[in-house]
């Protein structure tokens, strides 16, 4: 009951403010925007991401109809094509603008915070712009948006005011002349244009961000997103030049592999101007804080570990050896068969088996026709026994932490199809 | 000791419970259909049928099998009686070199026993994790459908 309430309480300043359409406008002709301009645009867009939920699995590029998975119903990615019935080609940089810095479509109607306009709103008026020509440019598709799929009461768009009375708060990006350019840069790309946050940090019941607890770990689609800051459960601290590998080749030696959501970001800031990506490393670097005493205490017994063959003992202990340890036991090279040493990973030390999981039954696989790193799933092949076997042996032995109590829960999901 | 169903057979294996289930196929059982390509489940060679779905033995220790069957090529059909897959694969001259083929065989055998009528597209996509080298991807392709539309 406690969202109907909240919701009920402040239903009614909601309904009083409205906003107003913005006149439809012919779409701009192609050649009135700069190349130069397009071509900024195209570079914004990958690092926010856009493509990825605007464009449905083997569907036009920014054509909609992606299903995102939330904690409220399933939402559909929309038609951001120029199309003028379908998609926004009706829509003047004004209206576009006001989407992204208000979360308000064309007509005047709330968008749902499924799309970030939390963070796009600290977008600055020039790359506004490329956005928009780079958006009002690409090619047209005639596909009608389809309905989301929400239960209620979150059904009910004019409750999402409601919800920005409460959570959205609108303002431009505040530099902070004490920090270095890229670091600065970086937090805009992180904080605004990338949304990381949106993934990185825990949500209350009205799937607002818990300020207080900024990129401190969140959810996504089923996966979760390991936090950021000082929290970092990855056993090895990130540095930035680690993070430059693996938000730019999806891959760093010590860390991590991208999976699930995060393989299509890495996979947009491989082509974009590699300062970009610098910088944002140079942020989170500094996100993460210089690790403690305790912190590098425990890479180094991770490192030792890593370097050991000793397996310990049990069925998880003999499925390990069998199943994963052909390729995991020998580490990662640059170029071998070898897969990461589960000491190193931060799957293993997060506080959900969700991705070690998902990861364990789908396996790892670019997209169709891609190139890219593959682990076989292994969901035809273990039981579920086997697979719990599995998760307490890893968690303890490389994880070296408490067993989780969310096995049986989320095996059950996956194995259902649920994210 | 560990007892494995093959093919419809119990067998009794004297090995280390760790054991890849493709070493136990070729080396105790003499069932050398399975391909050992990688080793590390990338490339589909020794793709075999566990319970009906696609495993790769190379990478299950035979001490997950317990008591579900597991299928191998020469569960599927013999030289003298090749089965409705390997019937398509012939027709369509899908090998080349042959060493993936196995691997392929049992993945599209895999797919028709889940869904017996499968699109182009779900044809492909399912057949993605094998590889093949020589590059008779258009025939495997052809092969699989023509299984599909046999009785």
């Amino acid at each position: 009951m406690r969202p109907l309430v909240a919701l009920g309480i402040v239903a009614a300043c909601a309904a009083c403010a409205a906003p107003d359409p913005v006149p439809p406008s012919a779409a701009p002709a192609r050649a009135s925007f700069d190349r130069a301009l397009i071509a900024k645009g195209a570079q914004l867009a990958a690092i926010g991401n856009c493509q990825v939920c605007h464009t449905a699995a083997g569907g036009k590029s920014f054509a909609g109809g992606r299903p995102l998975e939330t904690p409220f119903g399933t939402m559909y990615g929309t038609n951001i094509t120029p199309d003028p019935d379908t998609g926004i080609g009706g829509w003047s940089e004004e209206a576009f603008s006001r989407a992204l810095r208000e979360g308000v479509d064309r007509e005047g109607r709330h968008l749902y915070p499924v799309f970030p306009y939390e963070y796009y709103t600290r977008l600055t008026d020039e790359d506004i712009k490329a956005l928009y020509a780079y958006i009002a440019t690409r090619e047209p598709v005639r596909a009608q948006n389809r309905p989301h799929e929400l239960r209620p009461p979150y059904n009910v768009r004019a409750l999402v005011g409601v919800w920005k009375t409460l959570y959205f708060e609108r303002g431009a990006f505040q530099p902070d002349r004490a920090r270095s350019a890229p670091w600065n840069r970086g937090a805009y790309l992180v904080g605004a244009l990338g949304h990381c946050s949106a993934c990185h940090t825990p949500r209350n019941f009205l799937g607002a961000e818990k300020k207080s607890e900024r990129f401190s770990g969140g959810e996504a689609e089923g996966w979760h997103g390991p936090a950021l800051n000082a929290l970092s459960p990855s056993p090895l601290p990130w540095y930035a030049e680690q993070l430059f590998k693996y938000l730019r080749t999806g891959l760093d030696d010590l860390h991590a592999i991208a999976a699930g959501p995060m393989e299509p970001v890495v996979r947009n800031l491989a082509r974009v101007p590699e300062d970009e990506v610098r910088a944002m490393a140079v942020y989170l670097e500094a996100l993460a804080g210089q690790p403690s005493e305790e912190r590098r205490k425990k890479a180094e017994a991770a490192l030792a570990l890593a370097k050991t063959a000793q397996r310990g003992e049990g069925r998880g202990a003999e499925l390990y050896a069998g199943a994963c340890g052909a390729c995991h036991d020998q580490g990662r090279a640059a170029s071998s068969g070898g897969a990461l040493h589960l000491a190193l990973g931060t799957v293993m030390t997060i506080p959900t088996s969700s991705n070690l999981l998902r990861i364990t039954l789908e396996g790892i696989a670019p997209p169709e026709g891609e190139p890219g790193r593959a682990m076989p799933g292994f969901a035809s092949a273990l039981t579920d026994g086997q697979v719990r076997d599995l998760m307490a042996y890893i968690r303890e032995h490389f994880g070296r932490a408490p067993a989780w109590n969310d096995v049986d829960d989320e095996l059950k999901k996956i194995r259902e199809g649920r994210k | 000791m560990i007892n494995l169903n093959v093919n419809g057979k119990t067998q009794q294996i004297d090995a280390d419970p760790a054991t890849p289930l493709l070493y136990v196929l070729r080396d105790h059982l003499q069932l050398d259909g399975a391909k050992f390509g990688c080793g590390l489940g990338q490339c589909g060679a020794c793709t075999v049928l566990v319970e009906g779905r696609a495993v790769l033995s190379c990478v299950t220790p035979i001490s997950t099998l317990g008591e579900r069957r597991v299928t191998t090529l020469e569960g599927l059909g013999t030289p003298d009686k090749p089965g409705r897959m390997q019937r398509a694969f012939i027709a369509e001259q899908a090998a080349q070199c042959g060493y993936c083929i196995p691997g392929m065989i049992m993945q599209a055998q895999a797919l028709l026993e889940a869904n017996p009528r499968p699109s182009p597209a779900e044809i492909r996509k399912h057949m993605s994790p094998n590889l093949c080298r020589c590059g008779t991807h258009m025939r495997i392709l052809r092969a699989v459908e023509r299984a599909a539309r046999e009785p």
